[in-house]
């Protein structure tokens, strides 16, 4: 580890979310969101690949770490207006790419939902690459 | 009737399940709500469930699974129904607008009531009363059952998880959180939720921080936020204004233990949840306790587990009675703050759970009977937010009048 971090070249923004940005050529600290308990994970980049990961005590830790820093995703849960004037909690039902929740927020706030909703329902298709759905159920 | 229990949160449902599985049929769920799932319903994040499903799912879809099972087995419910008061002799009294006020003899009762917020009461923190102060948890509700926005600049204070939670759910429906500040020099919340809630977001984490004043006559103008020093007094030199109109307040839960207080059950000083053994009896015979009423919890699948033992242990009870093979109580040496259950009555194996009064590195779990050390566990890091458990073998308890739990030197 010690070595890549030698090899550590001028910072070209690797990319971007919020106020971070991210070198091609670094050591990244992640806390693992898999689970609760939350296992701080190293991951070495070398031109913007991951050529190690360590800290991790399960599999999905690694693929966390691995995706993290490549595609960084999150499953986006969020209220959707129904009809009635009320929200209805929902979530997609597969992560979307970080940098694109707040498209995912827009095109929700857009949406009213008529009523009933069942868990499970999709009230929204396509939302890169996600369906929005139904978490909770009313009306039935 | 046999059974009653009081609240159907995720405690309750389990709970109930867990003793009709046991045979029990003369048993009612009273509810206070319009519907079953307690504060489940309101948490609609996602991070519930990988213990007792293996993935992940949101409040409402885990407090769903439940619900369903308890329609399933016909389980009476009472909805919108209130409980005024339970006496030693397990005699209730409850009221809601159908039956009026009525009262019930149980065989056993089943406390799963929950917790509540610390209020801003509890804090004293200066400066005049305007509005914009909210608990996190009230902030939770307006959001996400109500549609409301509570604020669009917002400071929190306390780091717990639902302080962090709300972080970014008013993020998300557009509000900018300018910081979260935390009196201690460590979150309470969960490690992931401080990555996913305020690191994606690039919301600021103040440890050691505090709110010293709150501005504002009508409606919060700001809040003056301060350093604390190490016995957490605020360095006033380090005083700092944030202009928002809105403070959210995530400063801990306190189990709602008013109606066990009535019945004369001896609570914990430290949970400020029953005393219980390892069936989760409190001090009166046949009241049990389970969930965030007896102690807070940070997952609900633990809270399950915990009332899928006060189910099973009521049901026996109601049974057979129960009897006491053994007495022994569970000590703790203030590192660790305290264990559920807090004594043991039968010689069986017991899973007990604990919390730490601080973040400690490498230390030993030590079990003492006696002089003899019973149970030793080594952990790399243990925190006040992350409740920790061990299984006490049968074999272990053997002969012992007192155990004392013990965090050392690893």
């Amino acid at each position: 580890m010690a070595q890549l971090n030698a090899k550590r070249q001028p910072a070209k923004i690797y990319f971007r979310i919020g106020e971070r940005s991210y070198d091609y050529n670094m050591t990244r600290e992640l806390t693992c969101i898999v689970c609760p308990m939350g296992c701080s994970l190293k991951v070495e980049l070398t031109d913007g690949k991951v050529t190690a990961i360590s800290g991790n005590t399960c599999k999905r830790g690694e693929e966390y770490a691995e995706n993290e820093c490549t595609n960084p995703q999150r499953t986006v849960t969020t209220t959707i207006m129904c009809e009635d004037g009320a929200p209805i909690a929902v979530k997609t039902d597969r992560p979307v790419p970080k940098e694109k929740i707040f498209e995912v927020m827009k095109l929700v706030n857009k949406k009213v939902a008529s009523l009933p909703v069942s868990v499970g329902d999709v009230l929204l298709d396509d939302v890169f690459g996600s369906n929005i759905v139904a978490t909770a159920s009313r009306g039935e | 009737m046999d059974l009653v229990i009081i609240g159907g949160g995720p405690a309750g449902m389990s709970a109930a399940i867990a003793a009709y599985e046991s045979g029990i049929r003369d048993m009612v769920i009273l509810e206070r709500d319009e519907s079953l799932g307690g504060i489940l319903q309101q948490c609609i994040h996602n991070g519930f469930g990988l213990h007792k499903f293996g993935e992940e799912l949101t409040g409402p879809e885990y407090a769903w699974r439940y619900e369903k099972k308890v329609r399933e087995l016909n389980i009476p419910v009472k909805l919108g129904t209130m409980v005024l008061d339970i006496t030693e002799d397990k005699v209730i009294t409850a009221t809601n607008p159908e039956d009026g006020i009525f009262t019930i003899e149980a065989k056993a009762i089943i406390l799963a009531m929950g917790c509540r917020e610390r209020s801003k009461g509890a804090l004293n923190i200066a400066g005049s009363r305007p509005a914009g102060i909210y608990s996190a948890g009230t902030a939770q509700k307006y959001v996400n059952m109500k549609g409301y926005m509570p604020g669009k600049n917002v400071v929190i204070l306390g780091s717990g998880d639902i302080g962090l939670i709300m972080a970014r759910r008013m993020t998300l429906e557009g509000a900018k959180v300018h910081a979260v500040c935390e009196l201690m020099p460590y979150s309470g919340g969960l490690a992931r939720n401080i990555e996913q809630c305020l690191n994606d977001f690039g919301i600021p984490l103040k440890l050691s921080h505090t709110v010293v004043e709150i501005h504002g006559k009508e409606r919060v103008t700001g809040v003056t936020i301060a350093k604390v020093d190490e016995n957490r007094k605020p360095i006033l030199e380090t005083k700092e204004y944030i202009p928002c109109d809105t403070l959210l307040l995530s400063v801990g839960l306190i189990p709602e233990n008013e109606l066990s207080k009535s019945a004369g059950i001896s609570l914990s000083t430290i949970t400020s949840g029953a005393d219980v053994d390892q069936d989760r009896q409190t001090s009166i015979p046949g009241i049990f306790a389970c969930g965030n009423v007896l102690h807070v919890h940070d997952l609900v699948d633990f809270v399950s587990e915990e009332a899928e033992i006060a189910g099973k242990s009521a049901a026996l009870y109601i049974q057979n009675g129960k009897e006491n093979t053994c007495s022994i109580a569970l000590e703790t040496d203030g590192k660790i703050r305290y264990t559920v259950p807090q004594r043991i009555t039968e010689n069986k194996d017991v899973k007990v759970y604990f919390r730490v009064a601080d973040v400690f590195k490498n230390v030993k779990i030590n079990v003492y009977s006696g002089e003899n050390v019973v149970f030793s566990k080594r952990k790399q890091k243990v925190a006040p937010g992350e409740m920790e458990s061990i299984l006490l073998k049968k074999e272990m308890l053997e002969g012992a009048e007192k155990l004392t739990f013990k965090l050392e030197e690893a």
